[in-house]
């Protein structure tokens, strides 16, 4: 992952996601919420409100997705090279959790690291 | 017992406003029923100070014998009306000044007889136009026949109308004495007599005179006076009742004693007029009047300014300059750490628990009480023996011992006792049995303290009403207008303000309009 300070224009992160398995199904470890079939004003961790993204809600603890290092309220903006910024619900759900991957790469903003970003430019 | 004036007014209610005429009253000592508990309510833990005369509130309201301001300060002008008697009556009072207060009762009596006479004069005129020519000249008048008898049909029923109509508007109970007379009323009184002076003018000039033999014109002219007069009739029912139905101001009324206001809604209507309807609604709607609820806040501010002493040190002019030492005295209190909101809050608190503990004792007291009553059903009348059946006062009386104490005290705490004897309990009661309320309905006269209605109109009705305005009584209401109505022991001070106009615009939506959609924040796990 690139460290988030000492590029201007990065501030995303790439987060690796091994899928755990449990019994017949992968989980990731954690929720999502947002799409563009939903209310936008409803979500808690966009600094947009209108911004109708994926959103990471929560984070199961000591999951694949902790460990990946996924945050709470970090917006996904790709899976696995999939866009995610202007899909469904559903549709992010799905591909999420095709059965054939066993690990997703996901390209994740987060407020912090652009704060971070700011404070180290000033 | 109350002292009465020695005016006795048809209802029993008098108003007056401030004249020019020096009017002698008696300096009225009503001694209210003052019981022990009046004072017992003040206990107040201070140390003994001194006597100090209190700067503010200087009239102690504890009920003796009051000395009446209104000697000299307010005069009055008895003009001796007497609103809603027989219209006519005014007639002569336009001409007579209206001055003296003596002889009250002859002058309204001696205005009655006059008003009924011209009234009788007035509704006489037509028939004596006709009658008239029949009498005198009957020989040479023309005949005149299925016409005239129409005209004297027409006429007989307008009369008959004519008179029930005059008798539903104007012959009733007058329910309250006005200082000044109605400006509609005088108005129509002076249009009737015009009229009907005109009127005989010209039938003493052209039909008397001349001997006219026209009968049918005669009786014409004769039903026109009696259509004039229904026109009038209208025109009095227009100016008198219906104009002031349209509401156009709302009147604020507040009572000074303890800041109880209302809000009422009038239409166009003189100050007088709105003043009785406001004394008419003052007595359904506040709350009686209880004097010995409001002594706690005389007694704190008292207290405040108690024990401070002002010492005049550079002694230039002894007595001079007290409004410096009452400034300084208030500011001096003012600056003073003083903890009486303290009190008063935990006075309060402790005062509401009382009551409520007190108010339980009673439900409780009085629901097991009527538990011991029961209606006797018809069949088991033969069954009683006659020493066991009881009318409803009988029951009344076995069943109340065992809850007067637990209502004694808890009228005690609330203050109320002196609107109560053990008379009109033991009535009350006898009535709850007899139309089978039950224990809560019972209770629903003492738990809180009602309208002035309610309780025995000797006692709690004012005897007379003061109207102090600065406009004249008799100009309608306007926008800021403030009057005040004053009795014995407090004030209602009414203020006016007109209701806005109001822009009503429409909007039209389509019942099909009406489409929702869901609002979707769904979270799932991945």
């Amino acid at each position: 992952s690139n460290s988030p300070s000492a590029c201007v224009s990065a501030l995303k992160q790439q987060v690796e996601i091994h899928k755990l398995c449990q019994g017949e199904n992968r989980i990731l470890g954690f929720s999502i919420g947002g799409g563009i079939d939903q209310d936008p004003s409803q979500n808690p961790f966009s600094e947009d409100k209108t911004d109708k993204g994926i959103y990471v809600t929560r984070v199961t603890e000591g999951g694949p997705a902790e460990v990946a290092g996924l945050r709470v309220g970090d917006k996904i903006m790709q899976v696995n090279g999939w866009d995610m910024t202007m899909v469904t619900h559903d549709q992010a759900r799905k591909l999420l959790t095709r059965k054939k991957e066993t690990v997703v790469r996901l390209l994740v903003t987060r407020k912090s690291l652009q704060q971070a970003m700011q404070q180290s430019m000033m | 017992s109350v002292a009465m004036d020695t005016e006795s007014t048809y209802s029993g209610h008098s108003y007056y406003s401030k004249g020019s005429h020096k009017h002698s009253e008696r300096s009225r000592d009503r001694r209210k029923p003052r019981t022990k508990d009046g004072n017992r309510s003040e206990k107040s833990i201070t140390i003994q100070t001194p006597p100090v005369e209190p700067l503010l509130g200087n009239e102690s309201n504890h009920g003796e014998d009051v000395q009446d301001d209104n000697w000299g300060e307010t005069t009055t002008a008895i003009t001796g009306t007497s609103e809603h008697s027989i219209s006519q009556e005014d007639i002569v009072r336009i001409t007579k000044d209206a001055g003296d207060s003596t002889g009250l009762d002859c002058r309204r009596h001696l205005m009655l007889a006059a008003g009924a006479l011209l009234g009788v004069l007035v509704f006489l005129t037509p028939i004596a136009f006709v009658v008239v020519p029949q009498l005198l000249w009957r020989d040479k008048l023309e005949p005149c026949g299925t016409v005239c008898e129409g005209l004297f049909i027409s006429m007989a029923f307008k009369l008959l109308i004519l008179l029930i109509g005059t008798w539903a508007l104007f012959f009733r109970q007058p329910r309250a004495q006005m200082p000044r007379t109605y400006v509609f009323r005088t108005l129509l009184l002076v249009l009737l007599f015009l009229f009907v002076v005109s009127y005989w003018l010209f039938y003493g000039m052209r039909i008397l005179d001349s001997r006219d033999q026209n009968y049918q014109g005669i009786v014409q002219y004769a039903v026109s006076l009696v259509d004039a007069l229904l026109f009038i009739h209208y025109l009095a029912i227009v100016l008198l009742e219906l104009r002031q139905l349209q509401p156009m101001f709302t009147l604020k009324v507040v009572r000074s004693a303890d800041g109880e206001a209302r809000f009422y809604t009038f239409g166009h209507l003189s100050v007088q007029r709105a003043a009785l309807v406001v004394l008419e609604n003052y007595y359904k709607d506040f709350t009686v009047y209880n004097p010995s609820l409001l002594t706690a806040s005389k007694s704190r501010a008292a207290k405040n300014m108690a024990g401070l002493k002002v010492y005049n040190v550079d002694a230039l002019s002894p007595g001079s300059n007290s409004a410096g030492h009452s400034r300084a005295m208030i500011a001096a209190a003012a600056r003073r750490r003083d903890s009486s909101h303290n009190e008063l809050y935990y006075e309060e608190a402790e005062y509401e628990r009382r009551v409520k503990k007190r108010k339980a004792r009673l439900i409780v007291a009085v629901e097991e009480a009527f538990t011991h009553i029961k209606r006797m059903q018809e069949e088991e009348e033969q069954q009683q023996s006659p020493r066991e059946v009881m009318d409803p006062r009988e029951a009344a009386q076995a069943i109340f011992p065992s809850m007067a104490r637990a209502l004694q005290k808890y009228l005690r705490t609330t203050r109320q006792q002196q609107y109560h004897t053990m008379e009109s309990i033991l009535q009350h009661l006898a009535f709850c049995i007899t139309n089978s309320m039950t224990p809560k309905a019972f209770l629903e006269r003492y738990l809180s303290p009602g309208p002035t209605l309610q309780y025995e109109k000797d006692r709690w009705f004012a005897q007379h009403w003061t109207l102090i305005s600065e406009e004249a009584v008799t100009s309608g209401l306007k926008d800021g207008m403030v009057f005040v109505l004053r009795c014995l022991d407090f004030t209602l001070v009414v203020h006016v303000r007109k209701i806005p106009f109001i822009k009503l615009s429409e909007e039209f939506i389509d019942p099909k309009s009406h489409k929702f959609v869901l609002r979707l924040q769904s979270e799932t796990s991945v």
